[in-house]
């Protein structure tokens, strides 16, 4: 068991919490430090199934089948997986399904790492491109209400949301042990 | 190592097809893109089937949506070896989900046969049985003659696990058979026979 000896920051929770209230059902994932926290506390829900993906855009077809038997679903990537989801994200238009996706950014603030930076830039555009509403959170306190609101347009009004989680707000990522 | 051998191949994809739908006429089914989504529809047209025109690579994993928002009923995904392989990285997903009701029925001819008959990866050395046993889908297995439906009937019925079965069929340039190419219509009529809203 690895698990970090601190507490995760409340937005994290928050997130945990929205989705929970939001009667999410499925959550497909590829691992990010920043959906760390979420995806335990769903692999510890009994009425919540978390779903490892080898690739994104398996994320965007499993909402699509999640939505189709009557389940809500979201996906957690990172910014460089946006990428991979594009062709798939067609469904999301040519059949009308509901989506929710929270990206955590990479490659945008104190970046260690160029080959993020690429994919970073283009993540938003490139959603856009595909018919998804790009929202943001930069700051923690609104994150539980931006994810939230996410939510609602998605399965209230039918829409393809995503929430792009600042890399700001994630924090610098430490690339020396202490 | 055994190659597979398409030239061999007697069984013609939409009498299997047609077969198993009125052998287990309740299922739930996921064409892929191509000739899957013909067949399907050759076999008479369903409410309880989503056809795909689009999304290649996606109709394992939107059948695993299915199974695990549905686990009463039965859900069979039906693709083309071609739409599996663009995909294959969903068969160790769903070996990691174990959902007991998802069968994969993979018609594998070899090729791909939308575009010009070109042979695929199957065809050139990728076993999709052992690949799907070595995914953790303990209950793969290969099909070549009409007896062979019978396994596929009983995985579909017994919901004991995730199954694929490699069906071995001719590559035939068929006729084409077109369902609606509305998704919407195509979605809600499926939600609809669960007794679901639009949205």
């Amino acid at each position: 068991m690895s698990t970090p000896a601190s507490s995760p920051p409340a937005w994290q929770d928050a997130i945990y919490q929205v989705l929970k209230r939001g009667q999410i059902k499925q959550v497909g994932y590829v691992p990010d430090a920043g959906h760390a926290h979420v995806i335990r506390r769903v692999h510890a829900d009994p009425d919540m199934r978390a779903v490892v993906l080898t690739t994104e855009e398996e994320g965007v077809a499993l909402a699509t089948g999640a939505w189709l038997g009557g389940q809500r679903a979201v996906l957690l990537m990172q910014s460089s997986g946006v990428g991979n989801c594009i062709n798939m994200m067609s469904i999301l238009q040519s059949c009308r399904i509901p989506f929710l996706t929270l990206v955590t950014m990479r490659g945008e603030y104190a970046e260690f790492n160029p080959w993020q930076t690429p994919m970073s830039k283009a993540t938003q555009g490139a959603m856009e491109l595909m018919g998804i509403r790009v929202q943001r959170a930069d700051r923690a306190e609104e994150v539980e209400d931006t994810v939230e609101a996410a939510l609602e347009s998605a399965f209230v009004a039918g829409e393809s949301m995503a929430v792009l989680l600042s890399q700001r707000l994630i924090g610098r990522k430490q690339w020396i042990k202490n | 190592m055994s190659t597979t051998s398409f030239a061999s191949a007697t069984l013609d994809r939409r009498a299997v097809v047609a077969q198993l739908i009125q052998r287990v006429p309740n299922v739930l089914a996921v064409a892929g893109l191509g000739s899957s989504t013909y067949d399907l529809y050759a076999a008479g047209d369903r409410d309880r089937n989503f056809y795909l025109w689009g999304a290649m690579g996606g109709a394992t994993m939107i059948g695993l949506g299915l199974a695990l928002a549905q686990p009463q009923e039965s859900v069979v995904v039906l693709t083309g070896d071609g739409e599996q392989l663009m995909g294959l990285g969903a068969l160790a997903t769903v070996g990691a989900q174990q959902p007991p009701n998802l069968t994969i029925v993979v018609l594998d001819n070899g090729h791909f046969g939308e575009t010009g008959m070109q042979q695929s990866h199957t065809h050139l050395g990728t076993d999709l049985t052992a690949v799907a046993k070595a995914c953790s889908i303990a209950n793969a297995f290969r099909v070549q003659e009409a007896s062979g439906l019978d396994a596929v009937v009983q995985a579909i019925q017994s919901r004991q696990g995730p199954s694929l079965a490699q069906i071995l069929v001719k590559a035939d340039d068929l006729p084409r058979a077109l369902p609606s190419r509305d998704g919407v219509y195509i979605k809600n009529r499926v939600r609809s026979s669960l007794g679901l809203p639009t949205f």
